[in-house]
């Protein structure tokens, strides 16, 4: 199934060129844009074909980043650097369309980026009347120094300024775009007008709204979902249209992994970002109803309905369709006599076609929970993996106190726990793949890998339980346990590497679209 | 309360009594600083509105006209809101202008034109979709509702209009 070597010179860069979706960064671009930010880390030491590489970028390098573009921008339009910077976001940081719209028609791509037309640049700066300028906001008096105006022809006071960015900055979250404060007015204030006129605590959090905004608007950055962690990872691999056949898990420099592609806080490899929301989604809505559906309740032999029985005789009436039933066989009450409370006719053929019906209306509740349990054992299990380590850790301690090993020695014990880890991860995550799989031979060989790599983990977790009595049975399982974890990481990278190289040559089949 | 808004709500009084109001908007009431009722009335034969009169509350915060009033339509055993694709049974208004459309420099008044120019281009008289759902669990203070606007006009309303529960 996998091969090896042949798609080690597999790219994505050169599919990689005809854009995203209709606002995206040019991708064209891109490499002069980011290249010389870091050295590039490759992350992964051999690359297989389904990783991507990625790099973990520091708040700073994200302003860096800005900021070197703002200055392209900035020489290249000859325009000051506060416009080169409303003009970057304004066409969402991609310099290439945004010079194309420039030179088309300057004038135009500044005024639709709410900046003033080149022609009249300060003016009313240098034709600052004297006496006294009464605010239209606050009605107040104001000597002309106490107020200002962007160059529209809207001047108001400071004060009233402050209040007004303050406002929207801090309440509705707002950065790139804060208008004038004239009705109707598109022209854009400036950071350095706003870092003038608010607070500095203000302005930080404008700054932080901007880099934030940066992030969001880029196909290529997002920000590491751990709580506290302030790192930014950039990946160009992994497009959103590539996400049908990759899964890019990144670790991030904070120890964690996460999703590139959706964000998912941790790896949920091999499952396509896709099948994962409709997973999610479906277990949020139903996996609590289903089993209490399946546990309480039946249908109704002849419209479906689910009928909940919760007490008195086997004489059930439909409350929707009015047909009179057993609840034990299923069958139709009018064979059933007078025996209320028995019924001895569970063979009977109009009772069997009856569950016939009733079984595969709950054939698909079933295998949806079939699935869906597997999957919440080893959510489950996961949660429990701190207990796991502080008594495997224990054990070390009474392995390196009663069987003479070295701490060095033990630590094969705490490998095998880190391989059960990932493999519960991996095999979670397998079971919602399973459930949107369809029935092929495909389907088939993917579930033979499943059931192996389940094994190898029952079997080593059962190793990793077993007491510890004196210095012989401590050797031989040592040996046991390191041999088997050796193998349950070999079933996990079998397993992996299958799947995902699957997507890559197209054989998987889902029920759903990806 | 702040001096801001104080100052400045003087000012719109003084100057609604020394100038007036513009045709068919009356101020009720303003005996406090912070809410102000007007009576708005739809001039002309052309409107589907004739001979109604409406109330229009407005409740001014102290970050007035910072931030827009909380403004609705009265709905008590005197006054009805218009039936209007706009305005819901509660009084409620989706009108971009009192939300991210709002200027400091707008006031009291400009609201009242704006509602007036908006039921004097009403052709129907109906309710908005979603009104009865809406209703059922709106907030009483309708700028909590996120609104989403849907369609630019030139009075400062759209043409079509909701709060984000009432598409399915």
């Amino acid at each position: 199934m996998s091969s090896d070597g042949d798609n080690d010179d597999f790219l994505y860069e050169d599919e990689y060129d005809d854009g995203f979706d209709q606002d995206d960064i040019d991708s064209t671009s891109e490499p002069d844009v980011y290249d010389a930010m870091s050295p590039a880390i490759e992350e992964a030491p051999q690359k297989k074909p389904y990783d991507v590489s990625w790099k973990v970028k520091t708040l700073q390098e994200i302003i860096d980043m800005q900021n070197k573009e703002i200055m392209k921008v900035q020489s290249l339009l000859e325009v000051p650097a506060s416009s080169a910077a409303i003009l970057l976001r304004h066409y969402v940081w991609n310099s290439e369309k945004l010079q194309e719209q420039f030179w088309n028609d300057p004038a135009q791509a500044l005024e639709e980026a709410g900046l003033s037309p080149p022609s009249s640049p300060t003016t009313h700066t240098s034709t600052q009347p004297t006496g006294l300028f009464e605010c239209p906001i606050c009605c107040m008096e104001y000597d002309y120094s106490s107020t200002y105006s962007m160059g529209c022809e809207h001047r108001f006071c400071k004060d009233c300024w402050m209040e007004y960015l303050t406002g929207k900055i801090k309440g509705e979250g707002e950065s790139a775009k804060i208008q004038c404060m004239e009705s109707g007015c598109k022209r854009i204030v400036r950071e350095e007008v706003i870092d003038d006129l608010v607070t500095h605590d203000i302005s930080k959090r404008y700054h932080n709204l901007l880099n934030a905004a940066f992030v969001a608007d880029s196909p290529t950055l997002r920000w590491c979902p751990h709580p506290n962690c302030e790192y930014i990872i950039e990946c160009s691999q992994a497009p959103t249209r590539m996400l049908n056949q990759l899964v890019p898990t990144v670790e991030c420099k904070c120890g964690h992994d996460l999703c590139f592609g959706c964000g998912y806080s941790a790896s949920h490899r091999p499952v396509l970002c896709r099948i994962v929301k409709l997973w999610e989604k479906k277990c949020a809505d139903d996996s609590e109803t289903a089993n209490w559906l399946q546990a309480n309740t039946k249908e109704c032999s002849k419209c479906q309905s689910t009928i909940e029985k919760n007490g008195g005789c086997n004489h059930m009436t439909c409350k929707k369709c009015k047909w009179e039933f057993c609840w034990v066989c299923m069958g139709p009450w009018s064979e059933h006599g007078t025996s209320w409370y028995q019924c001895n006719r569970y063979d009977e053929k109009s009772g069997i076609d009856a569950r016939d019906t009733q079984a595969k209306s709950r054939a698909s509740l079933e295998r949806y929970l079939h699935y869906f349990n597997r999957w919440a054992n080893h959510e489950h299990s996961a949660k429990l993996d701190a207990e796991f380590y502080q008594k495997t850790e224990k054990k070390m301690e009474q392995m390196q106190n009663s069987g003479n090993l070295s701490w060095i020695e033990v630590q094969f014990a705490k490998q095998a726990v880190d391989a059960v880890i990932k493999a519960r991860i991996t095999l979670k995550w397998s079971y919602c793949m399973a459930f949107y799989l369809k029935r092929n031979n495909m389907t088939e060989l993917f579930e033979d890998n499943q059931r192996d790599l389940e094994r190898a983990v029952e079997n080593l977790g059962y190793l990793l339980e077993q007491n510890i009595s004196d210095t012989d049975s401590i050797a031989k399982l040592r040996q046991d346990i390191t041999n088997q974890a050796a193998y349950v990481q070999k079933r996990h990278d079998i397993l992996m590497d299958d799947t995902l190289r699957g997507y890559l040559e197209r054989r998987w089949e889902f029920t759903v679209d990806t | 309360m702040s001096g801001l808004s104080t100052k400045r709500l003087m000012k719109e009084l003084a100057d609604i009594k020394s100038k007036g109001t513009p045709e068919g908007i009356i101020l009720l009431s303003a005996d406090s600083m912070d809410e102000w009722v007007f009576l708005i009335s739809v001039l002309g034969d052309e409107t589907i509105y004739k001979g109604e009169t409406f109330a229009l509350r407005m409740k001014f915060g102290n970050r007035y006209p910072i931030d827009v009033p909380e403004v609705t339509f009265l709905a008590n055993g005197q006054y009805q809101p218009p039936m209007h694709p706009h305005v819901y049974s509660n009084g409620h208004i989706c009108a971009s202008i009192l939300g991210n459309e709002w200027s400091p420099v707008l006031n009291a008044v400009a609201i009242c034109i704006t509602m007036q120019s908006m039921l004097a281009s009403n052709k129907k008289k109906e309710r908005p979709e979603g009104n009865d759902r809406y209703v059922r669990s709106a907030p009483s203070n309708p700028k909590l509702t996120r609104w989403h606007y849907d369609d630019d006009v030139s009075t400062g309303t759209k043409s079509s209009c909701h709060p984000p529960m009432t598409r399915i």
